[in-house]
């Protein structure tokens, strides 16, 4: 075999990653382990385990999940009927339901305040319609709408390039073959768009997890997230460094332990891109 | 054939960007940390034009960041990433620099506005800085209840209303460390600078019972939220409450008869920053008296700018009690002072506990 | 039948996904022409005011300039290296190509928030925060997304092609700019897009890294709408929507002709 590039390419490659990934997290493990007078210790570590910080993640991981659940559950049948309809990857009717991802991050999560704020859009609606308000802004529910409603795409999009994948033929050999709808569901489609789900979860799951700032413009400072202890450990309240890496080493730990428990199904077959 | 459609789509990318690069390189090598200053202040705290019009006469260009709370403000000044030349911040948070040795005295000798601050305004902030060497007074005032009088019958004059179940989802309350714990420690006649663990514990208590009555805990959005009729009542800063009444003439403020709080916002020359004679300059400028009176309209909480206040009528003054409050409010009110770092860390722990609640 | 009421089914939900996905935008959109001062979610009357405060204002506007030109940048930064890497890790051993391949999965398994701090922690150790650090940080996080995109086409690479060309007597430079680059362009053009999409989106990693008087679109909007009603943020929502409909709409319509002109021929494109 020809030599193809030299490895030199990826020289420069290696080089940043060295200095803007493993130093800075380095920096985190340090800051970590020791504390303001630079000694070692394990407080900030084991400061996950203090209720106001354990609480906090308790919620984090449910609210996440229940955030993943509900886009996965809404965008795989989306993903099935958009691959009945659509002859390619960017026909206009897949376009259009990608395209809330171009809308900024937070713009998209202004227009939940507008909606749900308590005299807000929905109110309003619900008045015309002769209905009960109800008060959604700063509670557990508006931020799962808002966050749920922001990584959407980033769900419905791996799916539906995985699903793309799948030739037709298998399923058309399946039904004359005579299996039912969902004996091909679930013996066909499902495991052959396994790749997509498991990015989009992931692509769900790591950021909703961290979340802080939709909680900020949702929660109205009620409701208090892991990510929200973080970013208060390093910009706001009484800040402290070293029990923000702690904990900002924690979280990192859950996520990869949990990524490497659920890579356990992915069997490192290739990953379905969002593209 | 996605090919395609890609490499369209990045084509029309970069004829966006790139002009926008050209324009960048050229301008970013006229700027050096001479001729600007690094500006740091609470959100919405100055008028834009002040900034523009220094920049016009002094060629000295003012970076401008915003912090949301005193706490937020000192972290990031502390983190050090940033070389902030000056920063206007709340007089506990003063009070703490000072002690610690982070700012660097006022050259007064340079300065020719500084008597457009009265007299009385100097004395107030000798609390926190003897001597009146660090700090220049800026805007001033009392925290209260900003309530809807559509919504609330009576005059809410006691901090008790913000525990009426009736008022349930219709309190927004500030969402800052130590405002917070002002209506519990004065309920219960506690000085609101107590660093009693116990006193502190049991205003806890009060706010967690509280919590579910809370609609939001809030800083800049009070003002636009209590406007916009989402709720009852509200724990704001006099400044914000006049404001709110320009917006929304239901709103009233009172400071509940129990007795409240006296701030004064200044403005402190950090230590680390880069542009001494520049923050001089802009503090300068910002007692002169046109722009005094300029940025006093802007942000309109009460001035210490004698040569602002003699301009304003006595009927202004009767009318809007929120800025212009009466001696017998003041004498009810207390200054906070900074209470060292042991109960910086014990109000930390006891915020998060109200946080996780 | 059955069909037909399977399908009317999968199309009502269609129309109810777009709708729930559609109503926060539209609402955006429509309050950007509501003269009501105080509550958006009443009708004040139609005006464009907004459209004209947003030309004016700066601080929207400098935001979006400082979003477009970091996103540029560092998506463009980001898939030279990443493009890079991928060709250099074709002639690596297993192990070092199992090591960049783990490294690339740390910004992504990491949260934002993670990353952010990370980076922060760095640019405060050794230097101040500048607009060069933001662009750092970006490309710091987007480049394993153009690293995933590039490398399966990467490793699909029909060697015996590139092989010829050298045969042929080109130089390796020379067979990999006319032979290897047009193979795996997809990925490295979807990457860039990838990338340039996550960076336009970013808030945390920003808001942790961020220069002072610096905004981008993220955090200008965070720090404003704490302010009041800031209509001209609802009127930039209505630039924002058209522009990327526009480009979308125009693309599309493009790559359709493509698409009618390859099946008609049958030449691939």
């Amino acid at each position: 075999m020809g030599k193809l590039g030299s490895r030199l390419l990826a020289g420069p490659y290696i080089v940043w990653m060295v200095l803007f990934t493993i130093i800075p997290l380095c920096l985190v493990v340090y800051n970590a382990f020791t504390n303001s007078g630079g000694v070692f210790t394990l407080d900030n570590v084991l400061a996950i385990f203090d209720p106001v910080n354990l609480k906090p993640l308790w919620l984090s991981v449910k609210m996440s999940l229940i955030v993943t659940i509900s886009c996965f559950l809404l965008a795989f049948p989306l993903a099935m009927v958009l691959w009945k309809y659509s002859k390619n990857k960017n026909s206009l009717i897949v376009m259009v339901f990608i395209l809330p991802m171009w809308m900024n991050f937070m713009l998209r999560t202004l227009a939940w305040r507008l909606i749900l704020l308590n005299n807000g859009f929905l109110n309003h609606g619900l008045a015309l319609l002769g209905l009960n308000p109800i008060y959604l802004m700063n509670t557990k529910v508006a931020i799962i709408l808002g966050t749920a409603y922001d990584y959407f795409p980033f769900m419905l999009l791996p799916i539906y390039n995985a699903l793309v994948k799948i030739d037709r033929d298998v399923i058309n050999a399946a039904n004359d073959l005579g299996a039912t709808g969902f004996v091909v569901l679930k013996r066909i489609i499902l495991p052959l768009s396994l790749p997509g789900i498991v990015s989009g979860i992931t692509m769900v799951l790591v950021p909703s997890v961290s979340e802080f700032v939709i909680a900020d413009m949702l929660g109205g400072g009620k409701v208090y997230l892991i990510g929200n202890v973080i970013e208060q450990a390093f910009n706001s309240g009484y800040a402290d460094v070293h029990l923000g890496s702690g904990l900002s080493l924690s979280l990192m730990g859950i996520i990869v332990i949990s990524m490497l428990f659920y890579k356990f199904f992915d069997k490192g077959e290739e990953r379905s891109g969002i593209w | 054939m996605r090919l395609v459609f890609i490499k369209k789509l990045i084509a029309l990318i970069l004829c966006i960007v790139c002009p926008f690069w050209l324009v960048s390189c050229g301008k970013s090598s006229a700027e050096n940390a001479e001729n600007q200053i690094i500006v740091f202040n609470y959100g919405d705290y100055i008028d834009r034009d002040v900034l523009d019009q220094f920049y016009e006469e002094t060629g000295i260009k003012v970076v401008y960041e915003e912090f949301l709370t005193p706490e937020a403000m000192y972290t990031k000044y502390k983190n050090g990433t940033v070389k902030y030349d000056l920063i206007c911040c709340s007089e506990y948070m003063l009070d703490k620099m000072i002690k610690d040795g982070e700012a660097k005295e006022v050259d007064f000798s340079s300065m020719k506005y500084t008597n457009n601050i009265g007299e009385n305004f100097w004395q107030f902030a000798e609390k926190f800085d003897a001597g009146n060497k660090y700090t220049i007074p800026y805007f001033w005032g009392t925290v209260g209840i900003l309530y809807n009088t559509e919504m609330i019958d009576t005059v809410p004059d006691s901090w008790s209303v913000l525990w009426d179940k009736n008022f349930k989802n219709n309190i927004i309350m500030q969402n800052s460390v130590r405002d917070s714990f002002i209506p519990p420690l004065i309920l219960d006649g506690k000085s609101i600078n107590t660093t009693d663990e116990n006193t502190l514990r049991k205003a806890l208590e009060k706010l967690k019972e509280q919590k579910s009555l809370v609609q939001s805990y809030l800083v800049d959005e009070v003002r636009d939220d209590m406007v916009n009729d989402q709720a009852a009542l509200a724990v704001i800063y006099s400044g914000e409450a006049s404001l709110a009444n320009e917006y929304n003439e239901n709103l009233e403020y009172v400071v509940p008869k129990e007795g409240s709080n006296i701030w004064m916002d200044s403005w402190i020359i950090p230590n680390g920053g880069s542009n001494y004679k520049g923050a001089v300059k802009f503090l300068d400028f910002l007692c002169r008296d046109d722009i005094a009176q300029k940025n006093f309209e802007y942000v309109y909480y009460s001035t210490p700018n004698e040569a602002v206040l003699k301009n304003i009528d006595e009927e202004e003054k009767e009318d809007d009690n929120a800025i212009f409050p009466d001696e017998d409010i003041l004498e009810r009110c207390e200054m906070f002072t900074y209470l060292g770092v042991e109960a910086e860390e014990l109000y930390s722990r006891l915020w998060k506990e109200l946080k996780v609640y | 039948m059955v069909k037909k009421v399977k399908g009317a089914a999968g199309k009502l939900y269609l129309v109810l996904i777009l709708l729930l996905l559609y109503v926060p935008i539209v609402i955006l959109i429509v309050s950007s022409f509501n003269a009501s001062e105080k509550n958006k979610a009443v009708w004040g009357g139609f005006t464009l005011n907004a459209y004209k405060e947003l030309i004016h204002d700066e601080t929207v506007m400098s935001a979006l300039y400082t979003t477009l030109l970091l996103a540029g940048g560092a998506s463009l930064i980001a898939t030279v290296l990443g493009t890079l890497v991928c060709i250099g890790m074709m002639s690596m051993k297993k192990y070092s190509k199992s090591f960049i391949l783990g490294v690339t999965q740390i910004p992504l398994l990491n949260s934002d928030i993670v990353t952010g701090i990370a980076l922060m922690l760095l640019f405060t150790r050794f230097s101040e925060l500048s607009f060069t650090t933001m662009l750092v940080a970006h490309v710091t996080f987007i480049i394993p997304y153009v690293v995933l995109s590039v490398q399966p086409k990467v490793v699909q690479l029909n060697l015996s092609t590139y092989e010829a060309a050298l045969d042929l007597g080109a130089s390796h430079l020379y067979a990999m700019w006319k032979v290897v680059l047009p193979e795996i362009m997809p990925g490295i053009l979807s990457g860039f897009l990838l990338a340039f999409t996550m960076s336009l989106d970013d808030f945390s990693v920003t808001y942790f890294t961020k220069a002072p008087g610096i905004h981008t679109m993220s955090t200008m909007i965070n720090a404003e709408y704490r302010k009041g009603i800031q209509t001209e943020i609802y009127a930039l929502s209505t630039i924002v929507f058209v522009i990327v409909l526009f480009v979308l709409f125009i693309i599309n319509r493009r790559s359709e002709k493509v698409a009618r002109f390859e099946a008609e021929s049958g030449v691939e494109m």
